[in-house]
C-alpha cells in the first residue's frame, strides 16, 4: 500500500522506488490493482518524459491483461504522435509490443500500421531499434498489413552497412556500425519473401554481399567484441540467405566462410558455423559445397572438447549424409558412437539406423550396421530399430543367408547384448535352415548357442526364444527331441509369467500333436511386411521436436527425406487380387462338373442352362465366396443385407489376357419370384480389360416369403487361346435365399418352448429326415447354423446334442418368425430337422434347403 | 525474445534477476538454480551458449559474476553475448569500475539500468552514450 502511495508522488526518486517495488513484487490479483492502474494512467499523460517512461517500463514489466484493455487505446496513439520525446517512443513501442504478447487484440492494425512502420525511417536510431522489434512481431500476425515495412528495412540497412564508422558516432560498437539493429532488420527481413520489386532486391542483395565482403576484409580491431559483433550481423545475414534460398552465388559464398569458421580459434564460431552449415547443407544449392568440408567436420568430431560442438558436427553429418558419402560418414558416426555422451546415445542410434537405411545400396551392410549397432550401443537401441532391420531381412530374400550368418557370428561372442539375442533368435528361427548346412553352425548348435543365453534374459525375450524353438522343431525336426525337454521343464511350465507359461504349455503341445505338415503350414516362414513410413523416422521426430521446427521454418519447400522401405514385395497374382476366400471354397469352385466346353467350337450362342447350384448352395450359408469360374472368367459374390433389403456385390475377374466386350449381365428372374423379390441390377461397364475385376452392385427387396432363387445371365464375348472371338453366355442362380433375410432373436429356453408350442399347426411345421451329407463335427454344425442367420441358442434345448435356432425373417409384408431344431443321430448319421414358422411356404423353404447343408 | 536475465556469483547468490517472462515463484527459484548448475562447470573450452530446457543461455563471465540471458533457441547467439558486454560496459562506466558490491548496494540503480537497455524482452537501446547520458539526468533528480 505504501508502495501505491509513492507512485502518486511527484518526486522521482520516490515514483521510482514505487514502480520498482510494485514490478518486482506485484500480485496480480491484489485489489491494489486498480489503484496502481490509475496511477499508471496519470503518469502516462504528465508532460513530464521521465515520468511517462517510467509508467511505460511498469506497464512493460507487468503486462497484464487489466493492462492490455486500460491502455490498449493510449499506447499507440502515444507511439505515433509527433509530440513524443523519442525516449517515451522508444519505451511506448516496445510496451506495445509487450501488451501485444499478452492478447493479441490490442492493436487493430489498420489505422496504425503504416504509421508504425513509418517510424522505421525516424533519425534517432534507438526508436528504429525498438520499433523494428514491434513491426517484427506485428508482421507475423498480419504480413499484409505490414508489407511496407520491407523496403524501408532494406533502405535502412543498407544506409548503415555502408556507411563509415563516423556517421554513426553513438551507435558504433567497435568500429562495426549499428549491429544490433542491423541483425533486428535482417531479422525482420525473414518475415518475408524475397523481394520481388527489382530495385528493392538488387539493394537487398547489395547489402548482403557487402556484409560478406566485411567478413573477409581484414578486421579493423583485434578485440573479441569487434568480431563477435562483425560475425553477429554476418550470421544473421546467412540466416537471411538460407530463408530467401534463391541466390546460389551467395549460399556458396556463404558456405566457403563458414567453412572458414570451421576450424577457427573460437569455439563459438566453430559451434555456430556448424549451427548455420546443417541449414545451409539441406538447400540444394549449397549441399555440394558443404560436402567439400566433410574432412574438417569429421575431424572436428574427433578433436572437439565440448560435447555441444561435436553434437552440432553429428547433426551436420547427418544433414549433409546423401549417397555418395553415406557409408563414409556412418563408420564415423559408428566409430563416435563408442565413445558418445550417453545423453545423446539413443539419438544417435535413431539416426545411423536411419541413415543406413536410407543408403544402403547392400542391404548386407545395413544388416553389418545394425548389428554394429546393437553391439556398442546395446541399451539405446529402442525396438524401432531392431523392428525395422526384422522387416527388411524377411523382405529381402538376398540378405537373408548374410544376415543369419551374421547374427549366428555374433551371437558367439562372450559379451551379447539382449537385443541381439532378440534378433538372432528370431532370425535364426525365420531362416536358420539356410546356414543349418555348414558344419559349424548346425542346428544343434544353434539351438545351444541360443539357448546358452536363455536364462540370462529378459522374460519378453525368453518367451521370443520359445517362440524361435517351436520353430525350429518345424525346420529341424532332429532336435525336437531336445526343444521338447527345454518346453517341459519346470521353469518354463510353471512359471510365473503367464505368456512364458502359455507360450511352454501351447508349444509343448504343438510340437508333440502336431503333424508334420501341419507343423510345417502353422510354421511357414512370415510373410512380407507391408510398406509403411518408416516408424523410426517418427520416432526421430518426436525425440527432437525443436530440430524438426527449425528445419521446418527453414526449409518448407525442402522435402524431409523419407526412409521408406523399398517395394520388395512381387504384384500379387491376379487370382489372389479378386476376393478372399478360403481354400475350400476355390478348390471346390473350381473343380466344376457339368461345364460345357466352349473351347475351339467357334462363335456360339448356345446358353448352358443354370448349373451352378451346388455353389449357389455352399454360399446360403456364407455371405461371400465364388459363385461361378472357368478358365475364362471368374465371378464372385459378396452379399449385405439388412432387415428386407440386401445388397450383392459381383465381382467378374476377366481370366484372359484380352478384354472381353459387349459384357452384358442381365437379371433373369422366374415369374412367381417377381411378385415376392424386387431385383435390381446397376449397370455394368461393357468392356473389361484382360486380367482384370469389374464390379457389379444388385439390390433386392424381398416382399414376401419366396422359394426360388433370381438368376442372372452373363454373355460377353472373349477371345481364347487360338486367338479366336468366342461368346460366352451362362446363366446363373444368386444366392439370395429367404434367410439371407433372417434378422437373429435371442431368446431363453422358456421362451423358445412356449413359442414352439405355439406354431404346433400342422401348416406352421416342416419336419425332414435326412441322411448326413457331411460328417457330423459339433463345430461344422454350429458354424453352418450361424451362417444361416438366425441366432444359435444355447443351453436351451434339454438335449446337448441338439442344436436350436431363432430367427426373424424380415419381409416388406410381414415379419417372420422362425425357430429351428436339429437332432443329430450320431450312430445312424442321420439329422431330424424341424422348422416352425407362422408361414407355410417359409418353413417348407427352409426346411428343403437346411436338409442339403448337412 | 529474453526470457530473463540472471547476475549470479559463483556461490550462486542472485545479484540481480529480471524476468520477462511470468514464471512462479517456485518456479524462479528452480531456474535460477539449475542456471546456476548448468554455467558453473562450465569452462573457457566450451562455447557461450547452453542449451537449457527449451530455451538456450547465452552468458559470461566477469571476475566473480555470472551474466546470463536466457533466450528462444532461434535467436542470434552473438547478438545476445554482445548485448552483454555492452551492458557491462555501461554498468562499469556508470559505477565507475564496477564491482559486486556495487550492484549489491544499488539494486535499485541497476533496475533502471537493465530498464533503460532492454524492455519487454528486446534490446530498446545499444548506444552507450546515450544511455549514460539519461541515467545521469535521472541522477540529478532529486
Amino acid at each position: 500500500m505504501e508502495a501505491v502511495n509513492l507512485l502518486s508522488s511527484n518526486k522521482y526518486t520516490e515514483k521510482q522506488i514505487g514502480y520498482l517495488f510494485i514490478s518486482v513484487l506485484i500480485n496480480l490479483n491484489s485489489d491494489l490493482i486498480k489503484l496502481i492502474i490509475q496511477s499508471i494512467k496519470n503518469d502516462i499523460q504528465s508532460r513530464n518524459p521521465v515520468h511517462v517512461n517510467l509508467a511505460l517500463q511498469c506497464i512493460a514489466n507487468i503486462g497484464s491483461r487489466d493492462m492490455c484493455e486500460a491502455f490498449a487505446d493510449d499506447l499507440p496513439k502515444l507511439l505515433t504522435s509527433g509530440d513524443t520525446v523519442d525516449s517515451v517512443k522508444q519505451s511506448a513501442a516496445l510496451c506495445l509490443l509487450k501488451l501485444f504478447r499478452t492478447s493479441n487484440d490490442v492493436i487493430s492494425p489498420n489505422e496504425t500500421a503504416s504509421r508504425i512502420v513509418h517510424l522505421l525511417n525516424d533519425s534517432h536510431l534507438g526508436v528504429v531499434t525498438a520499433a523494428v522489434s514491434l513491426i517484427e512481431a506485428l508482421s507475423k500476425k498480419w504480413p499484409e498489413e505490414f508489407k511496407g515495412c520491407v523496403s524501408l528495412a532494406i533502405s535502412r540497412l543498407s544506409r548503415i552497412v555502408t556507411s563509415t564508422y563516423t556517421d554513426l558516432q553513438d551507435y558504433t560498437y567497435y568500429f562495426v556500425p549499428a549491429p544490433w539493429l542491423c541483425v533486428k532488420l535482417l531479422r525482420l527481413l525473414q518475415n518475408y519473401p524475397p523481394p520481388e520489386d527489382p530495385a528493392n532486391k538488387t539493394r537487398l542483395l547489395e547489402c548482403l554481399d557487402g556484409i560478406l565482403n566485411k567478413a573477409q576484409d581484414a578486421p579493423k580491431s583485434k578485440k573479441v567484441q569487434h568480431a563477435n559483433a562483425k560475425n553477429a550481423v554476418l550470421f544473421e545475414a546467412i540466416s537471411l540467405i538460407i530463408h530467401m534460398d534463391s541466390e546460389p552465388n551467395l549460399l556458396v559464398r556463404a558456405c566457403n566462410q563458414l567453412g572458414t569458421f570451421l576450424s577457427h580459434r573460437e569455439t563459438n564460431l566453430r559451434y555456430l558455423a556448424l549451427e548455420s552449415m546443417c541449414l545451409l547443407a539441406t538447400s540444394e544449392f549449397s549441399h555440394e559445397a558443404v560436402k567439400k568440408h566433410q574432412e574438417t567436420i569429421i575431424n572436428s568430431l574427433k578433436t572437439e572438447r565440448d560435447v555441444s560442438v561435436r553434437q552440432r558436427a553429428i547433426d551436420l553429418l547427418y544433414a549433409m549424409c546423401d549417397r555418395t558419402n553415406a557409408e563414409n560418414i556412418v563408420a564415423e558416426m559408428l566409430t563416435y558412437l563408442e565413445t558418445a555422451d550417453y545423453s545423446i546415445r539413443e539419438e544417435m542410434v535413431l539416426k545411423v539406423a536411419i541413415l543406413a537405411e536410407k543408403y544402403a545400396t547392400d542391404y548386407t551392410w545395413y544388416v553389418d550396421v545394425i548389428l554394429k549397432l546393437i553391439r556398442i550401443a546395446g541399451d539405446y537401441v529402442s525396438e524401432e530399430v531392431w523392428y525395422r532391420v526384422i522387416q527388411i531381412v524377411v523382405n529381402r530374400e538376398d540378405v537373408q543367408g548374410y544376415a543369419s550368418k551374421t547374427v549366428f557370428e555374433a551371437l558367439q561372442r562372450p559379451a551379447c547384448h539382449e537385443n541381439m539375442v532378440k534378433v538372432g533368435g528370431y532370425i535364426l528361427g525365420e531362416f536358420g535352415n539356410l546356414i543349418a548346412g555348414d558344419q559349424r553352425s548346425s542346428p544343434q548348435i544353434q539351438f545351444d548357442l541360443l539357448h546358452s543365453k536363455y536364462h540370462l534374459c529378459s522374460v519378453s525375450t525368453r518367451c521370443l526364444l520359445l517362440s524361435t524353438y517351436v520353430k525350429f522343431c518345424n525346420l529341424f525336426p532332429e532336435i525336437k527331441g531336445h526343444i521338447q525337454q527345454v518346453f517341459s521343464a519346470d521353469h518354463n511350465l510353471k512359471n510365473p509369467d503367464a505368456e512364458l507359461q502359455q507360450r511352454a504349455v501351447e508349444y509343448l503341445q504343438l510340437s508333440k500333436i502336431a503333424s508334420p505338415d501341419v507343423l510345417a503350414t502353422i510354421l511357414e516362414e512370415m510373410p512380407q511386411f507391408p510398406e509403411k513410413e518408416s516408424s523410426l523416422l517418427s520416432k526421430f521426430k518426436k525425440t527432437k521436436p525443436q530440430v524438426e521446427e527449425i528445419e521446418n521454418q527453414v526449409a518448407e519447400k525442402k522435402q524431409r527425406p523419407q526412409a521408406v522401405m523399398r517395394d520388395l514385395s512381387q504384384t500379387g497374382s491376379i487370382t489372389g487380387k479378386i476376393i478372399d476366400l478360403d481354400d475350400t471354397v476355390t478348390t471346390n469352385g473350381s473343380s466344376n462338373s457339368g461345364i460345357i466346353d466352349i473351347f475351339g467350337t467357334g462363335a456360339q450362342n448356345g446358353t448352358a442352362p443354370a448349373d451352378n447350384m451346388q455353389e449357389v448352395l455352399k454360399l446360403m450359408l456364407k455371405p461371400n465366396g465364388i459363385l461361378f469360374e472357368d478358365p475364362i472368367i471368374q465371378i464372385g459374390c459378396k452379399l449385405e443385407t439388412r432387415s428386407n433389403l440386401a445388397r450383392l456385390g459381383m465381382f467378374y475377374g476377366n481370366k484372359t489376357n484380352a478384354a472381353f466386350d459387349n459384357f452384358a449381365v442381365a437379371v433373369n428372374c422366374p415369374t412367381q419370384l417377381t411378385d415376392q423379390l424386387v431385383v435390381q441390377a446397376k449397370p455394368v461397364d461393357p468392356s473389361v480389360q484382360g486380367g482384370a475385376q469389374v464390379q457389379q452392385l444388385i439390390n433386392f427387396v424381398c416382399l414376401q416369403e419366396f422359394t426360388e432363387q433370381p438368376v442372372i445371365q452373363v454373355s460377353f464375348n472373349y477371345t481364347n487361346t487360338n486367338g479366336t472371338q468366342q461368346s460366352f453366355s451362362r446363366l446363373l442362380y444368386l444366392p439370395i435365399f429367404i434367410n439371407k433375410f433372417f434378422e437373429p432373436t435371442d431368446m431363453a429356453a422358456e421362451q423358445f418352448f412356449s413359442r414352439w408350442k405355439q406354431l404346433n399347426q400342422a401348416n406352421q411345421e416342416s419336419q425332414n429326415v435326412f441322411a448326413a451329407k457331411f460328417p457330423l463335427d459339433n463345430d461344422a454344425i454350429k458354424n453352418k447354423l450361424m451362417g444361416l442367420g438366425s441366432k444359435l441358442l444355447e443351453n436351451v434345448d434339454p438335449n446337448p446334442e441338439n442344436f436350436v435356432c431363432a430367427g426373424i425373417i424380415h419381409t416388406q409384408a410381414l415379419q417372420i418368425g422362425t425357430l429351428i431344431r436339429l437332432e443329430p443321430n450320431r450312430q445312424a448319421k442321420m439329422y431330424r430337422l424341424t422348422v416352425r414358422s407362422n408361414r407355410e411356404m417359409a418353413a417348407k423353404t427352409l426346411c428343403a434347403l437346411l436338409a442339403e447343408q448337412f | 525474445m529474453i526470457r530473463f536475465i540472471l547476475i549470479q556469483n559463483r556461490a550462486g547468490k542472485t545479484r540481480l534477476a529480471k524476468w520477462y517472462m511470468h514464471f512462479d515463484d517456485d518456479e524462479k527459484q528452480k531456474l535460477i538454480e539449475e542456471v546456476h548448475a548448468v554455467v558453473t562447470v562450465r569452462d573457457a573450452k566450451h562455447t557461450n551458449f547452453v542449451e537449457f530446457r527449451n530455451f538456450k543461455i547465452v552468458y559470461r563471465r566477469y571476475a566473480g559474476l555470472y551474466f546470463c540471458i536466457c533466450v528462444d533457441i532461434m535467436d542470434n547467439n552473438l547478438y545476445y553475448l554482445e548485448a552483454i558486454h555492452n551492458f557491462v560496459e555501461v554498468l562499469n562506466e556508470y559505477f565507475h569500475n564496477v564491482c559486486e558490491l556495487d550492484l549489491v548496494f544499488n539494486f535499485y540503480k541497476v533496475y533502471t539500468v537493465v530498464d533503460e537497455m532492454f524492455l519487454a524482452g528486446e534490446i530498446r537501446e545499444t548506444s552507450q552514450n546515450k544511455v549514460l547520458k539519461q541515467l545521469m539526468s535521472l541522477q540529478t533528480l532529486e
